[in-house]
């Protein structure tokens, strides 16, 4: 749905995109998660069709970026950081304003908007200015806005980073709701727990740059190590933090607990508690260490050039 | 047969957009929501029902008043006066809705969202500009009825058609105008506050022209008027297509600072002086240090000059028409206007007379060093005028000595004399260089102007670049080419163009 192949644009010398190569399948959602200047907005801008990339190119909803922007623009949603709601109009003349820009006519326009505003429970606010709305439903509001002709693609530009997290909690809720196997969405953030709860994938971009791509447990295993196990037993460790060793790295350990990394769990622990409970140790519990997309994030932005990563081109 | 639901994406993308729908739903959205504005409401109520009727009472005050020293015809003069300015009051505010059309969203941050609907630019454009003028042109029209019916009651007074149908038309031309500019002003500022202040260049401008109006109204000349309103149909005209042309959503969205930055227009401006050198298939690079020079001087005539003259094509294509019209108009004033059989006596010209034309003062003396600084001058006057005028004023200063040399040549062909040999002995000798140095300076002027109304986008350049690109050609083509032209035609005018004129005429 998103097919983006060396994106480059540059602002009077200054590069904002260099090069960023990636794809979004339908049904997926891809988080671009980056500093404050990173590209991310520029990214999104060149994919929806506003700006023109200064080489490299892009296709969305199969259509060229620069060759056919409008075309572009009438596939794609795009909920931006602002709501940017006209505050002298009801939240019905919004919606059947920019349902007339897509070509929509009233009674599409209302039936659609009544479908998602229900859905995301703001119908008691059709009727009313949207200068009376809260910041959490103006932001829900511009979301209906972009979802309104039913874009193939929808593009979110850091959606929540100017709510408060009441209003931020509702609007990601709003998101996960309206998520739809057909539709390709790109997330711009730089909340992580935002990028890792809502994308499948995750692009980390730094200076213009994707410098990680993956899914979060992929981002983790790559620059986080094997994933971290912890067992407690209900007895002093006493042998058995040598037996562990055997399977795998021992990162730390107490009286009665033990943490080890392996590279493949899903083979290692099962074995492992057979043998352990063969051997007549009581494990209390094994759970993995939870590791979070900001220890990642971390690692990978605040890194040297080395870091970053090639991403190939997308077959 | 149960019938399937056709999923909603594909009933929305299978429906071919309406290329005027959307544009419609831009001046709905803007009239509706600046009837919504009391800033806007209460002016119009004022100055459509209020200020009007308080119009009529003091024109008939006025006519009573007038009437009393037997003088009714200043009576008469101030009715159609006041009808033009209950008018053009309305259209006043006209600059505070489109002023924040673009600007004004970007502040309040709604304008990316619009900026994302699939409408081609000049369709959002001119979408905003009709939003603009509507509501402070139908408050025109309102005020102006308004007026009229005050008048009707109060008085049993009637315009012409005529006057009716000029007051309409100059107060719709005057609210294009000032929206149109407004609008441009809108869609290249970052701040409502620069596009306030900017704004001076639209409200002084359309105060004078209003006061002229005023004044042509009092002497009731209608012919005027009826020019003033082509001249600000054409002034529309312009400056929609130079703002549908410069609207560029890459730069509303991207541009957050309006500040100056030299330096980097410096830079931008001093590359336009970097072109690649030759000399004679050399290798420049290998030339002795101090020749390199050379290099610069024969790749500016060899690669620069050519390629400068190849972009100012269009604009040379229109001097070469004014040069035409310029002679029809040449001819047609001596057709309407012939000199009496004394005024031109050609066989009388000797070289007394060259010598004896330094006696008038403001002809200080038929010099080398005064023809070549009055030529520069003038076209860098031109150019100068140029740049305000989108090139028009440029065209008009070669146009008007044309048209009097033509208008000679015509007259001197009435009384007899052969216009071939006129020209030829007048303007020939040193018109030969002088002529297309003129041409091609006045091309690179309309450039330096009309470069507002063709911004070469494809290239990747803003207005200021384009511009300063427009400059950097006009000052190599001016001194590499118009200059050497004009100071060989200045020495061939002082010195060789008298000897011809006097050998052609028989003169002593």
């Amino acid at each position: 749905m998103i097919d983006a192949v060396g994106l480059c644009k540059q602002f009077d010398g200054f590069v904002a995109v260099d090069g960023v190569t990636f794809s979004v399948a339908p049904g997926e959602v891809l988080a671009l998660l980056g500093h404050n200047g990173a590209g991310k907005t520029t990214t999104v801008r060149m994919l929806a069709g506003v700006i023109r990339p200064t080489a490299g190119q892009a296709r969305v909803a199969g259509f060229d970026v620069a060759e056919h922007p409008q075309a572009v623009r009438r596939h794609v949603g795009l909920l931006t950081e602002h709501p940017g709601l006209y505050l002298r109009m009801t939240g019905r003349e919004y919606l059947r304003f920019f349902g007339r820009l897509m070509g929509m006519t009233s009674n599409e326009c209302d039936r659609r908007a009544g479908d998602l505003l229900e859905r995301l429970g703001m119908l008691e606010a059709w009727d009313r200015r949207t200068g009376t709305y809260s910041k959490g439903m103006r932001q829900k509001m511009a979301l209906v806005r972009a979802m309104l002709h039913d874009p193939m693609v929808l593009l979110l530009d850091e959606p929540t980073s100017a709510l408060d997290p009441t209003a931020a909690r509702l609007v990601r809720d709003a998101i996960a709701r309206l998520r739809d196997h057909r539709r390709a969405v790109v997330l711009c953030t730089h909340n992580l727990v935002e990028a890792e709860t809502l994308a499948d994938r995750v692009a980390i971009i730094r200076r213009g740059r994707i410098v990680a791509l993956g899914t979060p447990a992929e981002l983790k295993a790559r620059w986080l190590g094997h994933p971290v196990m912890e067992l407690r037993l209900a007895h002093p460790l006493n042998g058995t933090a040598r037996f562990i060793a055997e399977w795998g790295t021992v990162e730390a350990q107490g009286e009665n607990w033990i943490r080890y990394s392996t590279p493949d769990p899903q083979e290692t622990n099962p074995l492992l508690v057979r043998l352990l409970a063969l051997q007549g140790v009581e494990i209390v519990t094994i759970r993995e260490v939870p590791r979070s997309l900001e220890e990642v994030y971390l690692q990978v932005t605040v890194g040297g050039v080395e870091n970053v990563e090639r991403t190939d081109p997308v077959p | 047969m149960s019938s399937v639901p056709i999923p909603f994406h594909k009933v929305i993308k299978s429906r071919r957009l309406s290329p005027i729908r959307p544009m419609l739903a831009v001046v709905h959205r803007e009239v509706v929501d600046s009837l919504r504005d009391w800033r806007i409401v209460v002016p119009i109520i004022v100055l459509t029902l209020f200020f009007p009727l308080l119009m009529s009472f003091v024109a008939n005050a006025a006519l009573r008043w007038v009437a009393k020293y037997g003088n009714p015809i200043i009576g008469e003069r101030l009715l159609p006066f006041m009808l033009m300015v209950v008018g053009f009051f309305p259209i006043s505010f006209s600059l505070v809705i489109a002023l924040e059309t673009f600007v004004g969203e970007r502040e309040r941050r709604s304008l990316e969202p619009l900026l994302m609907a699939p409408l081609t630019d000049t369709r959002l454009y001119l979408g905003k500009v009709l939003g603009a003028l509507l509501p402070p042109m139908l408050a025109a029209y309102l005020g102006i009825g308004t007026y009229l019916l005050g008048l009707y009651v109060v008085k049993a007074w009637t315009p012409p058609i005529e006057l009716l149908a000029l007051v309409f038309l100059l107060t719709t031309m005057e609210g294009c105008v000032m929206v149109a500019g407004a609008v441009v002003i809108s869609s290249q500022t970052t701040s409502v506050r620069a596009a306030n202040l900017l704004a001076s260049f639209i409200i002084i401008p359309a105060a004078l022209l209003v006061q002229v109006e005023a004044m042509i109204m009092f002497y009731a000349n209608y012919d005027v008027l009826w020019w003033i309103v082509l001249f600000l149909a054409v002034v529309t005209v312009i400056l929609v297509r130079m703002g549908v042309h410069t609207f560029n959503r890459e730069e509303l969205l991207g541009r957050d600072t309006d500040a100056l930055d030299l330096p980097s227009l410096g830079r931008a401006f001093l590359a336009h002086f970097d072109w690649r050198p030759w000399w004679f298939g050399r290798d420049v690079h290998r030339m002795p240090a101090g020749l390199r020079w050379l290099g610069k001087i024969g790749g500016l005539y060899r690669y620069e000059i050519p390629a400068i003259l190849r972009r100012v094509c269009p604009a040379l294509v229109a001097v070469s028409v004014g040069l035409l019209a310029s002679v029809y108009i040449g001819y047609m004033y001596a057709a309407r206007y012939p000199l009496p059989a004394t005024a031109l006596q050609l066989d009388s010209i000797s070289m007394e007379t060259f010598s004896t034309a330094t006696a008038v003062g403001w002809f200080p003396g038929l010099t080398v060093q005064w023809v070549l600084s009055n030529n520069i001058r003038s076209l860098l006057l031109a150019a100068l005028l140029a740049v305000f005028s989108f090139g028009a004023l440029a065209e008009a200063l070669l146009m008007a000595p044309l048209a009097i040399v033509f208008f000679f040549a015509a007259q001197a062909g009435r009384l007899g004399t052969n216009p071939i040999l006129f020209l030829g002995a007048f303007v020939l000798p040193h018109g030969v260089l002088e002529l297309p140095a003129a041409i091609i300076a006045t091309a690179l002027a309309i450039r330096l102007g009309a470069i507002f109304l063709s911004i070469p986008r494809e290239l990747g350049m803003t207005i200021g670049e384009s511009w300063l690109w427009a400059l950097a050609d006009f000052i190599k083509a001016f001194l590499a080419f118009v200059v050497p032209l004009l100071t060989v035609a200045a020495i061939l005018e002082v010195h060789v163009t008298p000897l011809v004129v006097v050998w052609a005429f028989g003169g002593s």
